[in-house]
């Protein structure tokens, strides 16, 4: 089936500047321009990086520099991601 | 409350905030009817982000105008400002990209340019415009690979493309409250469009496009026979309920 | 098939235990040491067959539950009756779909490859969590979804973050870590529920009186019935057994329901002092096993739409596939 042809790539995510590029997980992806989105929005839609690498086997592609604000901006407005933005009663444990 | 009527600049910015914000809000409503049917997981995620994006748009446009939960939940289907084209049902796939290309290469244009202006729609449209770009670059990126990948996917791509032609027009009509005319963006669209599509291997549809006798009079109230369901189903939870805090 | 393929040769390198004569044995004492120490396995390491295969099940269940977990509060997304919780909604199935993603990729560091445990997934021949095989019938099933299901997925995950299998552990941490607003999420839609008009307090406790003995079922047969734990307790897979588990459970929601103003359908729920937990009713463990023989109310809904959703995105995945092979560099080169 060519359906199952979609190679798998590893993701490293850099974190923020000042930070090297640390192993993410993988996803699969028919080819590297799709590899690089998909790693966006699965491994940085908490705003958890400012670059992304995408590796199948021997190959590197890395996102380019004037590409951070569209990919990683719009993470920062959703803050209802986080737990934090629950308002919990007092006293209400374990959650 | 006010002493004399309100100035004609707010009202049409309350109708030009109703128009975008219902454009984004019924986008974002098509786009997460996909979720859990997506052709593949990785496109679970794309279309939600995009999806999210949008509806985040949505409640500060419709925030502008009024409480955004009475005007999405309470309106009339004739109340409804958005245009016709993001109501579109979702279709497959084709059709769904087809939607995204039009309407975000519109909206990547509109915001750039409101984002450069002095409307009270600067600010949102200066950081919409980034998110903007992502979904024009996700249609782009799909519409290359459905266009020219296989026989089927060419032919599905196609179908779609003319399919959505006649709602296009709509959208370079003119709008009140915007610091610009949306007629001035057409021929940038049709050249980032027809590009892609000739990229794709396809070519911009023919047929008219204009004129509400064939299509396109969503900013005036004037929607599609799916829409009506679609609030239907939207509405019916919080219109059951009247008055309820959720 | 593509996928992992490094992964793979580490399996075929491993396993054949012939490097330099070395036998399987010192292999195994390698292992057993690794785990000992709570040092992590990594996919390059040898491993017993056993313990890959235990870990390919686990993983891929958990993953198809991810994804299948979708489903019932999909159901909601076009409905939900505010615009922030629409947004909340969306936010948490989209993190189920990652959450998936996440753990595939762990399955796939095994040399599993997505595509046959999907395949596995459809055919039934692989599990998912029995609780997604009930019904989303009401709003407050989505807040009950949250706080007692997500709860309960919580109480299993978190130990699974230190599992001895690293890739695993890791993808537990980033899914913990996602997962802490479900949770917080599917409570504050219950408390909203609980605290507006009547008719929301009665869907509210409703919701709540069908979640619960699913949830409590979640943590799986009594210990003396299960059939897997013992040996993944050794290989530290698993951490704590069902029973404590659904124990820590139960002893965290009885407090939490109390602040949310709802009861928790249960005659037999009270304190024990003596053994300073909660003492809980029967499981209807009948029940549970119908469910998960595949009678439950929605088995056969949940995997018809994933399967019609995988046959019908067939054509876009092999577009974007002849696409690649059209435009990849090597193509190009080999076209020059």
């Amino acid at each position: 089936m060519t359906d199952t042809d979609w190679p798998l790539w590893e993701v490293f995510v850099r974190s923020r500047r000042g930070l090297s590029h640390t192993h993410a997980g993988s996803l699969h992806a028919p080819d590297a321009e799709f590899a690089l989105r998909n790693a966006r929005d699965l491994y940085t839609r908490r705003g958890e990086g400012v670059s992304i690498w995408v590796v199948p086997s021997s190959a590197i592609t890395a996102s380019s520099p004037d590409e951070k604000d569209p990919f990683f901006e719009p993470a920062a407005d959703k803050p209802y991601r986080h737990p934090t933005f629950y308002e919990i009663p007092e006293g209400v444990k374990h959650l | 409350m006010t002493r004399q009527a309100p100035a004609p600049t707010a009202a049409h910015t309350t109708t030009a905030a109703l128009a975008l914000g219902d454009d984004a809000l019924v986008l974002s409503h098509r786009l997460g009817e996909w979720m859990g049917h997506a052709p593949v997981l990785e496109e679970e995620v794309a279309l939600a982000n995009i999806a999210l994006d949008l509806l985040g748009q949505a409640r500060i446009l419709l925030s502008m105008a009024g409480d955004e939960d009475d005007l999405a939940y309470l309106r009339e289907e004739r109340a409804f400002r958005n245009v016709q084209l993001v109501e579109q049902p979702n279709g497959d796939f084709a059709h769904t990209i087809a939607r995204q290309l039009y309407f975000s290469t519109y909206q990547h244009l509109l915001y750039d340019r409101l984002a450069a202006g002095r409307s009270p729609f600067a600010g949102l449209a200066a950081k919409a415009v980034k998110e903007v770009a992502y979904h024009r670059d996700h249609a782009e990126q799909w519409a290359l690979r459905l266009g020219d990948g296989t026989d089927v996917a060419h032919e599905r791509m196609r179908r779609a493309c003319t399919a959505l032609w006649r709602f296009t027009g709509e959208m370079f009509r003119p709008l009140d409250g915007l610091d610009l005319d949306p007629a001035g963006l057409e021929p940038d669209w049709l050249e980032s469009v027809g590009g892609i599509l000739g990229r794709a291997g396809l070519a911009l549809p023919e047929g008219p496009r204009t004129g509400a006798w064939t299509a396109g009079a969503g900013r005036e109230g004037l929607h599609t026979e799916s829409f009506g369901r679609m609030l239907a189903e939207m509405q019916h939870l919080h219109r059951s309920h009247p008055g309820a805090t959720w | 098939m593509a996928t992992a393929a490094a992964h793979q040769t580490a399996r075929t390198h491993g396993n054949a235990g012939q490097e330099g004569g070395i036998a399987d044995e010192t292999y195994q004492r390698v292992f057993d040491a690794t785990v000992a120490a709570d040092e992590r396995i990594e996919p390059r390491d040898w491993m017993p067959d056993a313990y890959r295969a235990t870990l390919v099940r686990q993983i891929a269940q958990h993953a198809h539950s991810e994804i299948i977990g979708m489903q019932p509060e999909a159901n909601w997304i076009t409905r939900a009756p505010s615009l922030r919780r629409k947004a909340i909604l969306m936010a948490k199935v989209q993190d189920e779909a990652g959450h998936g993603l996440y753990l595939y990729s762990a399955a796939e560091t095994l040399g599993a490859s997505r595509e046959d445990l999907l395949d596995k997934l459809h055919t039934g021949r692989q599990k998912y969590s029995s609780i997604f095989n009930y019904p989303t019938l009401t709003w407050a099933d989505v807040g009950a979804i949250g706080w007692l299901v997500d709860g309960a997925a919580i109480t299993n995950q978190v130990p699974l973050c230190r599992c001895s299998y690293g890739p695993y552990a890791r993808a537990m941490v980033r899914v913990c870590k996602e997962e802490s607003f479900h949770q917080r999420q599917g409570y504050e839609l219950l408390l909203a529920l609980s605290r507006g008009t009547p008719e929301q307090h009665a869907m509210a406790q409703d919701a709540v009186d069908r979640w619960w003995w699913p949830s409590l079922m979640m943590f799986g047969p009594p210990d003396d019935e299960s059939a897997h734990s013992a040996q993944s307790m050794a290989w530290k897979i698993k951490r704590h057994s069902n029973d404590e588990l659904r124990r820590r459970f139960v002893d965290i929601c009885v407090p939490q329901a109390e602040s949310l103003g709802l009861t928790l359908p249960d005659p037999d729920l009270k304190w024990n002092e003596e053994r300073g937990h909660y003492d809980f009713g029967p499981i209807d463990w009948t029940e549970f096993k119908e469910v998960l023989k595949g009678n439950g109310p929605c088995n056969e809904q949940r995997i018809t739409q994933r399967k019609r959703a995988h046959d019908e995105g067939a054509w876009v995945r092999e577009a974007a596939a002849a696409y690649a092979a059209k435009h990849s560099p090597r193509t190009e080169v080999e076209q020059a």
